[in-house]
């Protein structure tokens, strides 16, 4: 009984949450703090800290957290299966008309509106993830005091690789990590 | 591109790329959409640039996380609902395993200083690896040499960035406006046609 309970709550979770990302957060708080109490507000806030802290979505992350602590294995399994599958039929359907439609006349139309608009919020994202790393804050609360030189220069030299080289992403993520941590591991502050 | 590969090496790269991408993918959505982007547009060949954009804003329009959805919609690209499962499986395992271990540990994991150094400098790499993307995608828009395009990516990006209008919103209106350009192309085209034939 709890697993479907678990189920119905993360599949109203995955079809409600347009925008992807912190648009689940309010919705999966609904559900298992204020709805079905299976978390303390408290527990509820170190789970965001987590799912942020780790990679992976959100919204994935929490259904498997809330899954594990309230029912075990199964429960994660559930959880996240109930968060997908809304996405899962709804993007299997646009997908199959986009390859349907996509040489019509007005789909192109459509796509080619649709391509500067996805460049410009995949650029947002980039500028809120380099603020992020630079400052350790969003852009309304910069403080040029925070600037931190070792982010900004391990950010010059990633990009210099990434085009100069084409070495593969995942190597520049993780070392930027182990140069960064050893840096301000031996590094005096 | 990928026609006279074999299925199974299909599955299997797929299930492969996915997961790696998924275990590898701190910082959202759109850092797996650029991971996808070079793995299966620069290297792989696969997927065209314009077609990625186009399957990033379907992932976009569908509710849930952006990164499983891409991967649905680059899943069922190359392999119909197969591929879509493959992809889908190999997207969620990662968060999977990685958050059942650290809810069992959590204590211990939030606590430590290196972990939390090491989370915060990454960032760094993550931010270039985005931007490596947006030059390449925003120097095409650019080269198209339409102020339309150009000025579309520039309005969508103050709207999104400085006044937090939501993705739907954007898609919606950005899709409506490619549209009508489209339609007013096709009129002008047809009474072109239209005087050109007049004159014999």
């Amino acid at each position: 009984m709890i697993y479907l309970q678990l189920f119905l709550s993360f599949f109203q979770v995955g079809l409600f949450s347009f925008g992807g990302g912190y648009a689940a957060v309010p919705l999966i708080q609904n559900e298992i703090v204020e709805t079905h109490h299976w978390m303390e507000l408290s527990q509820f806030a170190d789970l965001i800290t987590i799912a942020e802290m780790t990679p992976g979505p959100i919204a994935i992350n929490s259904a498997t957290f809330v899954g594990q602590q309230v029912a075990g294995l199964p429960g994660a399994i559930i959880c996240t299966l109930g968060c997908i599958l809304p996405s899962f039929i709804i993007v299997l359907l646009l997908s199959c008309l986009y390859m349907r439609y996509r040489s019509m006349k007005g789909m192109q139309g459509i796509l080619s509106g649709l391509r500067p608009a996805i460049v410009a919020m995949i650029a947002g994202a980039g500028l809120s993830i380099l603020l992020l790393a630079l400052f350790q804050s969003a852009l309304t609360s910069i403080k040029l005091s925070n600037f931190r030189i070792v982010e900004c220069m391990l950010f010059l030299v990633s990009l210099f690789l990434l085009r100069r080289y084409r070495i593969s992403p995942i190597a520049v993520i993780f070392g930027s990590g182990i140069v960064g941590t050893l840096l301000y591991t031996l590094l005096p502050s | 591109m990928a026609d006279n590969l074999s299925s199974i090496y299909i599955y299997r790269k797929l299930f492969f790329t996915n997961l790696i991408i998924s275990a590898c993918t701190f910082g959202g959505g759109f850092v797996i959409i650029t991971m996808m982007r070079k793995k299966f547009v620069e290297e792989l060949h696969w997927i065209t640039e314009d077609e990625m954009l186009d399957m990033t804003a379907i992932a976009q329009s569908a509710p849930g996380a952006l990164a499983v959805n891409a991967s649905i919609v680059i899943g069922y690209r190359m392999k119909r609902f197969a591929g879509a499962f493959v992809c889908t499986v190999a997207t969620i395992i990662p968060p999977l395993v990685i958050i059942s271990v650290i809810a069992l540990f959590y204590n211990q994991f939030r606590d430590n200083r290196y972990i939390a150094v090491a989370l915060q400098v990454m960032r760094a790499g993550v931010a270039a690896v985005i931007f490596d993307v947006v030059f390449s995608l925003a120097g095409n828009i650019i080269k198209t040499k339409s102020i339309l395009w150009i000025g579309l990516m520039a309005v969508a990006f103050i709207a999104s960035y400085f006044f937090n209008v939501g993705a739907a919103v954007i898609i919606l209106l950005c899709g409506a406006v490619g549209f009508i350009r489209v339609c007013l192309a096709d009129r002008r085209d047809n009474s072109k046609t239209k005087t050109g034939g007049g004159q014999p």
